[in-house]
């Protein structure tokens, strides 16, 4: 292989995304769920810097990756108060155990 | 109208009284309480003394002034200003106003301290003065008021004044009774009045000078020259209208009723109303529209024909009664047709001088009756009277005086103004002769039943019992003054009016002067036909006193002679005057009912009828609609909800409450919308 490449990013990405997704999709722990979204968020922020530095857009890409970052730290910390919420009231924090409002 | 001199303290002349009938109106039983009767009956004098002599002092100003210029106003605020309708509150003091705003509060303030003295044991004093100045200011806006609205605002002020004065002792039915009877038959001249009004506002718009203020009248009244409505020449129509009003207030035929009927208010109040003031605004307001009736020859012959028929129907009525006011009231409605004789036959001022010398007299007579009753003890029937001459001195003599003047006896005031009528009737070019004679005739029958009247009352033995006769006496000098002052009055006032040498006419001459067509031929007629008929009518009215003399104060002849002519005929028609009262109960107040009767059927079985008919349609409409609302209109409400019911049972199985199986949800439906988005794009690219 020669020097790394936008398609290099681009696949790390990809692949980063799909782990996130199958976390999200798969653990029934509240925080196993908020770290898959942590993957998401970052695979994004993996193809902006990339997109960033290939790409002619200057800056943008870098500045974008920048307010993601700054996004998931509020995310993270709303989530885990949610969490916390959450097994106050429930005992537990697993996701398919919170089903009052269904009933 | 520019020019107009501005005076403000005329308006005082109106206001005194205003604000004195305010005064007692509001606070008056609480001053008779407090300080007494005195203080009630000072209020009320006061009032009226002081605006007889801003009166004088404005008739000084106005002697003081270049004779044909003589006008001062006083205009208070705007009052109606309405399209072209431009009326303001405003008072004009000119030469006929001037005089009758003097015999208005002069003679009125005598009338009131007279009350002070005749009222004195009635609780409800300090009413009856609140009414009797409420009437002094009325009437002081009919006289002052500078457009024919604001005299129509006396005319009707002084008419509900006159219903609360005649019914003033309300607790016995026939007063109140008589009170209504006077206000009702008064609406009927008084609409006549409004129509003229309209009209002649109506039709001097239509020829640009839209005005009701009199002077600008009088200028532009020849804008009604040639104008016609319905067939009838404008001026005609309007002053037939007006004609209507006056036969109201002033008692003329065929709305004379009233008055005699009048005569149950306080005596007081017949002398200052039904005598004085009130019954002359007719006079008044046709002396003031000369003018317009000037143009209208038509109006003022009916005027004329009327007049004389009411002075000659009123005196024969006259010679029968046997109450003491009822005499004076029908003498009133008499000499009331003297005035609107001298009208009818375009002598003004004539006639307004025979109203101011009538004020002196009959109100002395209205007053000297009323003395009489007070020593009676309320007494009206001449029947039970006689011989108080020697208990009465005071009230005698100038019943006496005054009776002489009223018959027309020389050097007195009455006969001056009277055989100035009858002068200018003779020398009137329609008819003048025939009014002249029923003039004449009319005279000879005053002279006989006043004295008639005086001799049963004052002269022979008296016929009261005994038990009254023992409380006669002479009235208090609070109300002899007041008769010896209008005594006075009634003597000397003719010397305004000697013939050739007339000072009043001369003064009046402004205002009536340019439109006074007998007056301007009467001036023609040789001197000795004047004298000629003045003899005439002395002897005719000496003739009429000797009657009465040898009838009731020797006794040579026997009343019966007359009564029993004819079976008795002409007695009882006269007695019961002529049955006018009866043919208008049976006319208008039987036919009245009849027709109310006629009216409450149509209503109650044809009006009522539609009306029913009406409801029971709209409640079958409504038994349909409500039959609707119930199955389509909540059936439709009802079916929403049941189908949205429906739908959230099925749609719920969706929302498991599982998050990751909305996550996968999510994640496919992203997928397929990249799918999708892809593979349109590359089948647009590749296509």
């Amino acid at each position: 292989m020669g020097e790394l490449s936008l398609v290099h990013f681009v696949v790390l990405g990809a692949i980063l995304f799909a782990l996130g997704l199958f976390c999200v999709l798969t653990r029934r722990n509240a925080i196993g769920i908020l770290m898959g979204v942590e993957l998401i968020l970052n695979s994004a922020n993996v193809n902006y810097v990339a997109f960033g530095r290939y790409g002619h857009a200057g800056y943008d890409g870098q500045v974008f990756a920048i307010f993601v970052i700054m996004l998931a730290a509020a995310e993270a910390a709303i989530g885990l108060a949610i969490v916390l919420g959450i097994y106050r009231s429930f005992e537990t924090i697993d996701v398919e155990a919170t089903d009052r409002l269904r009933r | 109208m520019s020019g107009a001199a501005s005076w403000a303290p005329l308006a005082l002349v109106p206001l005194l009284p205003l604000a004195g009938a305010a005064v007692l109106g509001v606070g008056g039983a609480a001053i008779q309480r407090r300080w007494g009767k005195a203080a009630v009956g000072r209020i009320a004098c006061a009032t009226v003394g002081v605006a007889f002599l801003v009166s004088l002092v404005g008739f000084l100003e106005l002697v003081g002034m270049d004779g044909e210029h003589r006008l001062l106003v006083a205009d208070l605020f705007p009052w109606i200003h309405v399209g072209s309708l431009r009326v303001d509150v405003a008072y004009a003091l000119d030469p006929l106003s001037a005089v009758m705003i003097l015999v208005v509060t002069g003679i009125g303030g005598l009338i009131h301290v007279y009350a002070t003295g005749y009222m004195h044991d009635d609780d409800a004093f300090w009413r009856f003065f609140a009414y009797l100045n409420l009437f002094t200011f009325a009437m002081l806006t009919l006289v002052l008021g500078d457009s024919l609205l604001l005299m129509f605002v006396g005319w009707e002020g002084v008419g509900f004044c006159s219903w609360g004065l005649i019914g003033f002792w309300h607790k016995e039915l026939a007063n109140t009774t008589a009170g209504n009877k006077a206000f009702i038959v008064n609406r009927v001249g008084d609409f006549g009045f409004v129509l003229g009004i309209f009209l002649l506002f109506w039709s001097l718009d239509a020829a640009g000078h839209g005005t009701l203020v009199f002077r600008d009248m009088a200028a532009h009244a020849h804008a009604l020259d040639g104008k016609v409505l319905w067939g009838i020449p404008v001026a005609t129509l309007a002053t037939l209208f007006l004609f209507v009003g006056a036969t109201g207030k002033s008692a003329q035929i065929p709305l004379y009723v009233w008055l005699p009927d009048a005569m149950a208010g306080p005596t007081p109040v017949s002398a200052l109303i039904h005598a004085a003031t009130m019954v002359t605004a007719g006079v008044y307001m046709i002396a003031r529209l000369n003018f317009l009736f000037a143009m209208a020859p038509a109006t003022l012959n009916l005027v004329a024909t009327v007049a004389a028929a009411t002075a000659l129907l009123a005196a024969t009525i006259a010679l029968t009664q046997n109450d003491i006011k009822k005499v004076l009231a029908y003498s009133t409605v008499s000499q009331l047709g003297y005035m609107f004789l001298a009208m009818g036959v375009g002598a003004y001022a004539a006639g307004v001088f025979h109203l101011m010398t009538h004020a002196f007299f009959k109100a002395c007579l209205f007053l000297g009756s009323g003395s009489v009753i007070h020593a009676m003890g309320g007494e009206q029937d001449m029947r039970k009277m006689g011989g108080l001459a020697n208990k009465l001195p005071a009230t005698s003599t100038t019943f006496l005086v005054s009776t002489l003047a009223i018959a027309g006896i020389p050097p007195l005031s009455g006969f001056f103004s009277k055989d100035e009528i009858l002068f200018q009737a003779f020398t009137s070019p329609w008819r003048g002769h025939l009014l002249w004679g029923v003039g004449v005739v009319t005279a000879f029958l005053t002279a006989f039943y006043m004295f008639r009247q005086y001799f049963m009352v004052f002269t022979g033995d008296c016929r009261a019992d005994h038990e009254t006769q023992h409380h006669l006496h002479e009235s208090p000098p609070v109300m002899t003054v007041p008769l010896w002052i209008l005594m006075g009055g009634a003597i000397v006032a003719g010397l305004l009016w000697l013939p050739h040498h007339s000072l009043f006419e001369t003064w009046l001459a402004p205002v009536m002067g340019h439109h006074a067509p007998a007056a301007a031929h009467g001036e023609t007629a040789p001197a000795s036909v004047e004298y000629g008929l003045m003899v005439l009518s002395v002897v005719a009215a000496a003739l009429g006193i000797l009657l009465a003399y040898a009838m009731y104060a020797r006794r040579a002849l026997r009343p019966e002679v007359f009564s029993n002519l004819a079976g008795g005929l002409f007695y009882r028609l006269s007695l019961d005057k002529y049955y006018v009262d009866e043919l208008y109960g049976l006319v208008f107040v039987r036919g009245g009912i009849a027709l109310f009767r006629a009216v409450a059927w149509l209503d109650l079985h044809v009006i009522d009828g539609l009306v029913n008919l009406a409801a029971a349609i709209v409640r079958v409409l409504a038994r349909i609609t409500g039959l609707l609302d119930l199955y389509v209109v909540d059936g439709a409400v009802n079916g929403v909800a049941v189908a949205t019911q429906f739908a959230g049972r099925r749609i719920r199985n969706v929302q498991t409450g599982a998050i990751n199986a909305y996550l996968y949800v999510i994640a496919l439906g992203v997928l397929g919308g990249v799918l999708l988005y892809w593979s349109l794009a590359t089948a647009v690219t590749g296509g």
